[in-house]
């Protein structure tokens, strides 16, 4: 943390020392290219960090042409998170209007995200967006895992005495799995969400407990959480 | 609880409404050397008194019926939890002293409308001293299209009088046809139909033919003689989800709209329930089974809400009531809860909005 807090003022003051003096030479920390010109002839500067592995573009300033402090401030954070991934090479541009920044990680086309804090995200996967397909097949699998808590939850043979979990919770409304791990005054131990549904299979359902690892059990957790998601928490009610 | 107990409960939820009860105003009556007919007519009146009792001219006697709902029994025996959850609620009605007029079984009797659940259901229910009169749930109906209900218990739609009050007891889970097309087993159009979040589910109805029915029913009613209305879905749309709702449910209020005292008693929702729509006021019934959680939306302001049921005690949040009607047709509503304390809706804190506070009891 402190780390970071020194190299990001570095930055500022390097910045704000380049914007001050327009004809400031290349200094340790920062290299300033020469001028850019796009094909659409528009104005950019280019800050490059020092390990030169990361660079900012900055559209809307031609080279050496000072920015406003607020700007330095921008591309000062961006480069000091940029930073913090030794080895990836990120090209990162500042759009002049936009809000999104574009970033292309070790040479790939160049992706949006809205604020620095995307980063840790977009980075954790090897730096490549993950591709529609992998979406697609990834909550397919999540969608089986919870389908398969769904039928479980409406089937009475989970118990021996036909009754279902769906019977006293309807879309698994007061299972309230938020509130796990805590202490269960009526088993008088701590509790898990996986010890509640035991309970129930054995008590109202006479039926027999289901171990830790079962399929079944993992199911119907992912059912009753994913079920959950997003509901008012109403201290008091549950 | 002893007669004198409960008059009293009665009088204190009566001690707001205007005017004197049937019983006191007998008591001035005879005080007073005034004679009046059974219906309250006054033959003779000179004092102020009787002029104001005048006004219950077409009150009637105040009696006591109970009601016992949605057990959803299973074809498992007289063992099975929620069997011997209707035998205790048969017992307690048999020792409520003096004894209700009536009892109103309010529907899902069977938990998926087989002939077994049905008997054992019959068998239980029979138990029951007072007159029982017997209304349709969806879980008695669609596994044989309310066969084997209809064989033992006749028409699920009727209508009778009582002390002065008409009843009505509707059949209000009609729904459209949903299994024909997709050429579903019995069974399989009877678990459809069981599931509560289901979300394929479609919405109950009185339907075209029943409200036909009810508006001929009506018309030979004088609007001022008092209507209670029996229905297993709440006459009204609470939660569409989970069939807490009647979709036509508009049409059959209006029907009622004109009536002085309309009153709604429904099952289906297990749960303590109060609303008010214009002249109607409507009160859930208790399951003996088990307790519905409340629905994420849509419940009525009057409402007020029991505590969730403790899981551990198979009892809590079930149970069964009792329904005191007052001289003026509207009804005070009693829900008796297993393991808590009565909780009393009465028409004073529905029609005023007083007193509608959760109390430590409930």
């Amino acid at each position: 943390m402190k780390t970071t807090h020194k190299m990001f003022m570095g930055l500022i003051a390097i910045l704000m020392m380049y914007a001050a003096s327009v004809n400031a030479d290349n200094n340790s920390a920062t290299n300033v290219s020469n001028v850019i010109q796009q094909s659409n002839e528009q104005s950019v500067q280019i800050v490059t960090a020092c390990d030169g592995k990361k660079k900012v573009i900055v559209e809307g300033y031609k080279e050496g042409e000072p920015m406003p402090e607020q700007k330095a401030r921008e591309v000062a954070k961006l480069l000091t998170a940029l930073m913090g991934y030794c080895e990836e090479e990120i090209t990162a541009k500042i759009p002049e209007t936009e809000i999104a920044i574009q970033l292309s990680i070790n040479g790939d086309p160049f992706i949006s995200v809205t604020a620095i804090e995307e980063l840790p995200l977009v980075l954790v996967h090897g730096g490549k967006p993950h591709t529609e397909r992998e979406k697609r097949i990834w909550a397919a699998e999540l969608n089986r895992m919870i389908d398969t808590g769904y039928k479980i939850f409406h089937d009475p043979t989970l118990g021996t005495n036909g009754i279902s979990c769906d019977m006293c919770h309807p879309n698994a409304s007061n299972t309230h799995p938020e509130t796990y791990p805590k202490f269960q005054t009526q088993t008088k131990k701590a509790a898990l969400l996986r010890d509640m549904i035991n309970w129930c299979i054995e008590n109202p359902q006479e039926g027999k407990k289901l171990s830790d690892d079962d399929p079944r059990m993992k199911a119907l957790e992912a059912y009753i959480i994913s079920e959950r998601t997003g509901v008012i928490l109403e201290p008091g009610k549950h | 609880m002893s007669i004198r107990k409960r008059k009293q409960d009665r009088k204190t939820e009566n001690e707001s409404l205007s005017g004197l009860n049937r019983r006191e105003f007998l008591k001035t009556a005879i005080a007073t050397g005034v004679f009046a007919t059974g219906s309250g007519l006054i033959t003779s009146c000179s004092s102020q008194t009787l002029v104001r009792q005048a006004e219950v001219k077409y009150g009637t006697d105040e009696f006591t019926f109970a009601y016992i709902s949605d057990s959803h029994l299973l074809a498992r025996g007289r063992e099975h939890r929620f069997a011997k959850s209707l035998i205790k609620a048969v017992e307690d009605v048999n020792a409520l002293e003096p004894q209700p007029d009536f009892v109103l079984y309010g529907g899902d009797l069977a938990q998926l409308g087989l002939k077994e659940e049905l008997s054992l259901g019959k068998e239980i229910i029979a138990g029951v001293k007072p007159k029982l009169y017997m209304m349709v749930g969806e879980h008695d109906w669609y596994f044989d299209m309310g066969e084997v209900w209809r064989e033992y218990f006749g028409k699920p739609t009727y209508s009778f009088d009582h002390k002065g009050i008409h009843f009505i007891v509707l059949n209000s889970v009609v729904v459209e046809d949903y299994w024909s097309k997709p050429k579903m087993t019995p069974m399989e159009r009877m678990l459809f139909m069981a599931q509560l979040d289901n979300p394929k589910g479609r919405p109950f109805t009185v339907g075209k033919e029943q409200c036909k029915w009810l508006s001929n029913d009506l018309s030979a009613i004088n609007k001022n003689t008092p209507i209670i209305v029996f229905s297993h879905s709440p006459l009204y749309k609470l939660y569409k989800a989970w069939n807490f709702w009647t979709d036509d449910a508009e049409e059959v209020q209006e029907l009622l709209s004109t009536f002085k005292a309309v009153t709604v008693i429904h099952g289906h929702t297990h749960q303590a329930l109060t609303n008010k729509i214009r002249n109607i006021t409507f009160h859930g019934m208790m399951s003996t089974a088990w307790p519905w959680p409340y629905a994420p939306e849509g419940i009525p302001k009057l409402t007020v809400q029991m505590d969730r049921p403790d899981p551990f005690n198979q009892f809590d949040g079930t149970g069964w009531g009792i329904v005191d009607t007052l001289h003026d047709g509207n009804v005070n509503k009693t829900y008796k809860l297993w393991d808590r304390n009565p909780m009393i809706v009465s028409y004073d804190k529905v029609s005023t909005g007083r007193g509608l506070v959760p109390g430590p009891s409930y």
